[in-house]
């Protein structure tokens, strides 16, 4: 009996089908992860394999000397280079924070509550979706110049809060995942409207929140462009890096080792987080 | 008389309820996006220039950017040339990966998600591509293609005007893969499967009636952000651009409407004409993602 099921094909999936998928998964998987097999690969490869001629992909006698390189490198900095990595990891964890509390706050106002304006503000959100922040980057720099934000790390935070991607999103799952009645029964047994909020309504939504964080995060950790800090010692790690990087030929091996640190983390946290999304989105597929 | 004051007086009080968890949010977003396009629309009207104050201009910027701006009408048309490519063409095969990694075992579909949504969360990964069409015969592709054969003498890929376009649409198809798939990957895993059974009881007999008729129409809202993102992203290259192949590309073969912006904006300080270009990149995006609203609000319909 439970052979038969294990040889009966799924609902409306034919074997060629799935061969073709297959197929098709790995000739595109391959090409996705070149550049990161390349890099990774790169960052272990001994000078004379960096310049080996014809070009050789995999490394063969793998050393660690790249990333003794890179350290001597930024050892050599003038600003410490433990303090780039504070600014990164501050401006990544508060800004994401702040920007999951507050944008979750607004989605649940925005589709549980009735009120004048609502619409227009998530029209207005929806709008800014659709374009890039390129075309604010000039007048943000006046508006932060008026308030003083230039040259301090909130000037990188306080406007990852306002980030439009995460309150859409919150909203459509919210709309979705939260419903009205269980609200209401909580209500009746006299909860005040945070306590709703932060003990029923950001549990019921969960995997929004891991979407919201590793986008935010992402984006924070990763930033590299810096058009509202100058000073140098509040600079984010990936301009530093970079900066440091821009050596030419001589720091190929570097480079590649400083890619590979650079992606560590916001790939681990993926790893984390999307087990959980899986896990979460099961349970909350039992649901109506 | 008196339920209907008790009434009122509790909605008013909703509504403030209503506006402290929306205010927080709200202000910054309206400081940092809203008010910024207006204040660039503004800009756009004038000659400001950052030493001193604006003069109102009227349409000038507009008249100067179409008629006597021949880089623009060349940036606008490779702009159009990548969104035309890393916009549908991402689209469709971030639901086609999505949704043939949704027919995988757990264990491997996790692992398969990260392979594809790698490019997109891992920074400056995208210089590797430099290094790939470098261009002597160190770099890999031409080694490749020597070793093989196929050609003699090295390509200098990065300052070909021909293929640079080509080039760019690849580097910025694979990193842009990201958001709108993993917006994919959750929609397909959010569809209940009784759907299915239910779908099959109805005549459906293959997967791509079941992907038009039974998942597409569940995941509305999931195509649509995808859609956003999409769009959005693909009009919005231009540092990989720079990062590829310099500044400006060679012949401005690559040019493209962020690439000006930056240029007038963060090099000559032309504000305000810079302003009319992030003007016009904005109409520009906003009216295409209203077009393809249209287009997938009919879906499965």
């Amino acid at each position: 009996m439970k052979k038969f099921k294990l040889k009966k094909r799924r609902l409306n999936r034919s074997l060629g089908g799935d061969i073709c998928i297959n197929i098709f998964l790995l000739v595109f998987g391959c090409f996705m992860a070149l550049p990161m097999v390349y890099a990774i690969c790169t960052s272990f490869k001994p000078a004379d394999e960096l310049w080996v001629y014809p070009p050789r992909f995999f490394v063969s006698n793998p050393t660690l000397k790249n990333f003794k390189d890179l350290f001597n490198i930024l050892d050599a900095s003038t600003v410490p280079f433990s303090r780039y990595i504070c600014n990164t990891v501050f401006v990544s964890v508060v800004g994401t924070g702040g920007h999951v509390i507050l944008s979750s706050m607004c989605a649940y106002a925005l589709c549980k509550f009735k009120f004048h304006g609502r619409q227009v503000i998530f029209n207005l959100v929806v709008l800014s979706l659709m374009f890039n922040t390129t075309v604010t980057a000039i007048p943000n720099y006046i508006i932060m110049s008026k308030l003083g934000m230039i040259d301090t790390l909130w000037s990188l935070v306080i406007p990852a809060f306002g980030s439009s991607l995460g309150l859409y999103l919150m909203k459509q799952f919210m709309e979705q995942m939260v419903p009205d009645a269980i609200l209401e029964a909580a209500r009746i047994d006299g909860a005040g409207e945070f306590k709703i909020f932060f003990s029923i309504v950001m549990r019921l939504v969960i995997p929004a929140w891991l979407t919201l964080i590793i986008f935010s995060f992402q984006g924070l950790w990763n930033l590299a462009d810096t058009n509202f800090i100058y000073r140098e010692d509040l600079k984010p790690l990936n301009y530093a890096l970079n900066q440091i990087l821009s050596g030419g030929v001589t720091r190929v091996g570097a480079s590649s080792a400083a890619t590979v640190l650079m992606m560590i983390v916001p790939i681990i946290m993926f790893l984390l987080s999307q087990s959980q999304i899986v896990e979460t989105l099961a349970t909350s597929g039992m649901k109506d | 008389m008196a339920t209907n004051r008790s009434k009122k007086i509790a909605s008013v009080k909703k509504e403030a309820v209503a506006w402290v968890f929306v205010l927080p949010y709200f202000l910054i977003f309206f400081t940092f996006t809203v008010l910024s396009v207006l204040i660039s629309i503004y800009f756009s009207f004038t000659d400001y220039n950052m030493l001193q104050p604006p003069n109102f201009v009227g349409a000038d910027n507009y008249v100067r950017l179409f008629l006597n701006d021949s880089v623009f009408i060349k940036a606008v048309g490779n702009t159009f040339i990548l969104a035309l490519i890393t916009g549908p063409f991402g689209y469709l095969l971030c639901l086609l990966f999505a949704w043939f990694i949704n027919e995988l075992s757990p264990g491997i579909r996790a692992f398969v998600t990260l392979i594809f949504y790698a490019p997109s969360i891992s920074g400056n990964m995208y210089l590797v591509w430099q290094a790939i069409f470098s261009g002597d015969a160190y770099g890999y592709l031409n080694g490749t293609l020597i070793s093989l054969g196929i050609i003699s003498s090295p390509i200098i890929w990065l300052r070909d005007a021909d293929m640079l376009l080509g080039i760019v649409a690849l580097v910025a198809l694979w990193s842009s893969l990201g958001t709108s798939f993993l917006t994919f990957i959750a929609g397909f895993q959010g569809v209940d499967k009784s759907y299915y059974e239910a779908g099959a009881i109805d005549g459906i007999t293959n997967r791509w009636q079941e992907l038009w008729y039974v998942t597409l129409p569940l995941m509305r809202p999931q195509m649509l952000l995808s859609a956003v993102l999409s769009i959005t992203s693909s009009f919005g290259v231009g540092t990989i651009v720079t990062q590829l192949a310099g500044f400006p590309s060679v012949d401005y073969s690559a040019h493209t409407i962020i690439n000006h912006l930056q240029d007038y904006g963060n090099t000559r300080y032309e504000l305000g004409y810079a302003s009319a270009i992030a003007t016009v990149l904005f109409v520009i995006m906003v009216v295409s993602n209203f077009a393809v609203r249209r287009i997938i609000s009919k879906v499965g319909s």
